[in-house]
């Protein structure tokens, strides 16, 4: 084992981590005020539901055995995770790291069903998701299965997180429906400087994402951590461009999603491409995504805080670069189409062809199954009324005026037997 | 002239307010309030802290209407902001004793009534 890989892994997990509170305020920032908790609560719920499940049984689907298609349950309930090396860092390490992606994955999907899905169903089909698409999808690429066979490059997760993510969310939000406003009256993101808060946490977080991906502080983490930081720099300067050109106007939501866009886009590519192909990928990546995000708004796909123009085309035009982009000389392994190895660029299409077709049949089944069971959507009523007070019981900004405290009935257990306590002013013995 | 005064469910505002545009209702004032009418109180919990909200969102929309707008102006607002549950809002109907354009210094009817309306005679 190596220690400098282990300190450089320790705070990449806490990085990746922080990615999906950050993600909570990129797309709560983005919502109407009357569901911004519920839109919040949807990544940090993702922290406890999907991370006891990667604990429970997804890791062990992901990385254990040599399965083509699946792991095998060698490391369920974390039968023999211990402090022995995995490469070159403590193997609870590389299973922590691994858990921060199975969450912000999951959690990714959320922005598609936002303001209209029902709190419950929601938790169950995220861990449900997490286990049965994401563990197989993160096992085929990185676990060895087929498409690591394939020889697919994904560096950090541009197919295995991005691409995945935003097939189950196009087809989560064609599943739900439209909220019932979209396109009827004009729903407007209630807080810009959280979603511009979001995004930047988003990429502090990604350098741990993108760089921790080559699980060493070495070269290749070095050069990630470069493309991590120039590829959104790119995309963000072009997507301002068009936004000048077309409106005259740089807008702040513009802004903050081109930074996703960029960290999405170069995602699969960050340790694989070298610093100047970055920033062109970066660049070229703006386009689509920008004009998918117009698209999308013009279509009655309510795929709310558009997934899928922003992970989904992102994500697969990153995959593609980086069939285009990658340079043996910077990664030491495969040469992309611009270097003479166009295979690469075939085998990029179909990993990505692959993670839509799966994840967008299952998320399909899954929500299918939940949905014969309960109701998957809120009432009207409760959408109008908004998620945050009917589905958790609170208020993002309550101003307490009119609120009538409610004194609890019985008095709490007695911390001291035989000592009784007396509230004043609650009417004596209740 | 009268003032009519009404409180609606804010998430019931962009209908009223498409509603009255299609009334030709052109000229009003809202504000953001917060009532109590008769509704169930929502029961909400801050960690330790649970409380009844006894009052709700309500939005209040003020407009200022010459009298024979009065009838189109209240039926607008009645079709628009109803779902039939408690808490649907009230509509007030008041008399007004005078009125005064900014602009032009107009008063009483001539104020209240839309710019449309006086260029089509």
């Amino acid at each position: 084992m190596n220690q400098a890989d282990i300190a450089w892994m320790l705070v990449s997990t806490a990085l990746v981590l922080l990615m999906t509170p950050a993600l909570g305020f990129f797309y709560g920032g983005l919502v109407r005020s009357k569901n911004a908790l519920n839109t919040m609560m949807m990544s940090v719920a993702a922290l406890g539901f999907v991370g006891i499940g990667w604990a429970v049984l997804g890791y062990s689907l992901a990385f254990s055995g040599e399965g083509l298609w699946l792991g095998n349950l060698g490391h369920a309930l974390l039968r023999g995770v211990g402090l022995e090396a995995k490469g070159t860092i403590p193997h609870v390490l590389f299973f922590s790291y691994q858990g921060t992606f199975a969450i912000i994955t999951a959690a990714l999907i959320s922005g598609a069903i936002v303001e209209r899905m029902r709190f419950g169903p929601y938790l169950a089909f995220i861990s449900l998701w997490a286990l049965f698409v994401y563990a197989p999808m993160a096992h085929w690429v990185w676990g060895g299965g087929f498409l690591a066979r394939m020889g697919a490059l994904d560096f950090a997760g541009g197919t295995v997180v991005h691409v995945n993510a935003a097939a189950a969310a196009g087809v989560a939000a064609w599943m739900l429906r439209p909220r019932k406003d979209h396109a009827r009256q004009a729903i407007l993101p209630h807080n810009v400087p959280f979603t511009l808060l979001g995004a930047g946490l988003l990429w502090f977080g990604w350098f741990g994402f993108n760089a921790g991906s080559a699980l060493a502080a070495n070269p290749s983490a070095a050069l990630a951590f470069a493309n991590t930081l120039f590829a959104p720099v790119a995309t963000l300067v072009v997507w301002t461009l068009i936004d000048f050109a077309r409106g005259g106007k740089a807008t702040a939501v513009g802004a903050a999603t081109a930074i996703v866009v960029g960290l999405v886009a170069v995602t699969p590519a960050a340790g694989l491409v070298s610093p100047l192909a970055a920033i062109v990928l970066g660049a070229v990546a703006a386009f689509p995504s920008y004009f998918a995000l117009l698209y999308r708004a013009r279509t009655r796909l309510d795929d709310s805080l558009d997934v899928v123009a922003a992970h989904g085309v992102g994500g697969a035009v990153g995959a593609l670069l980086t069939g285009v982009l990658a340079q043996k000389a910077w990664n030491g392994t495969a040469d992309g189409l611009l270097f003479g190895n166009p295979r690469q660029l075939a085998v990029q299409a179909a990993a990505v062809a692959v993670a839509i077709v799966f994840s967008g049949g299952m998320t399909f089944a899954i929500l299918k199954v939940l949905g014969a069971f309960v109701a998957l959507r809120a009432t009207r009523g409760e959408e109008g009324l908004g998620l945050d007070v009917t589905q958790h019981g609170v208020e993002a900004y309550s101003h307490g005026e009119g609120a009538i405290l409610v004194l609890p009935d019985t008095p709490p257990a007695r911390a001291f037997p035989g000592v009784a306590f007396d509230f004043e002013g609650t009417g004596g013995a209740s | 002239m009268k003032l009519v005064v009404a409180v609606v469910r804010p998430e019931k505002l962009n209908d009223v307010l498409e509603s009255l545009f299609r009334e030709e209702v052109r000229g009003l004032t809202i504000q953001r309030v917060q009532g109590h009418g008769g509704e169930t109180e929502r029961v909400e919990t801050y960690r330790g802290t649970t409380v009844k909200m006894g009052l709700s969102e309500k939005v209040r929309i003020e407009i200022g209407v010459s009298d024979h707008f009065v009838g189109p102006t209240v039926a607008a607002i009645l079709r628009a902001a109803r779902t039939g549950e408690v808490g649907d809002g009230k509509v007030f109907v008041m008399p007004v004793e005078k009125v005064f354009r900014i602009r032009t210094g107009e008063e009483d009817q001539a104020a209240v009534t839309p710019e449309s309306e006086i260029a089509a005679r």
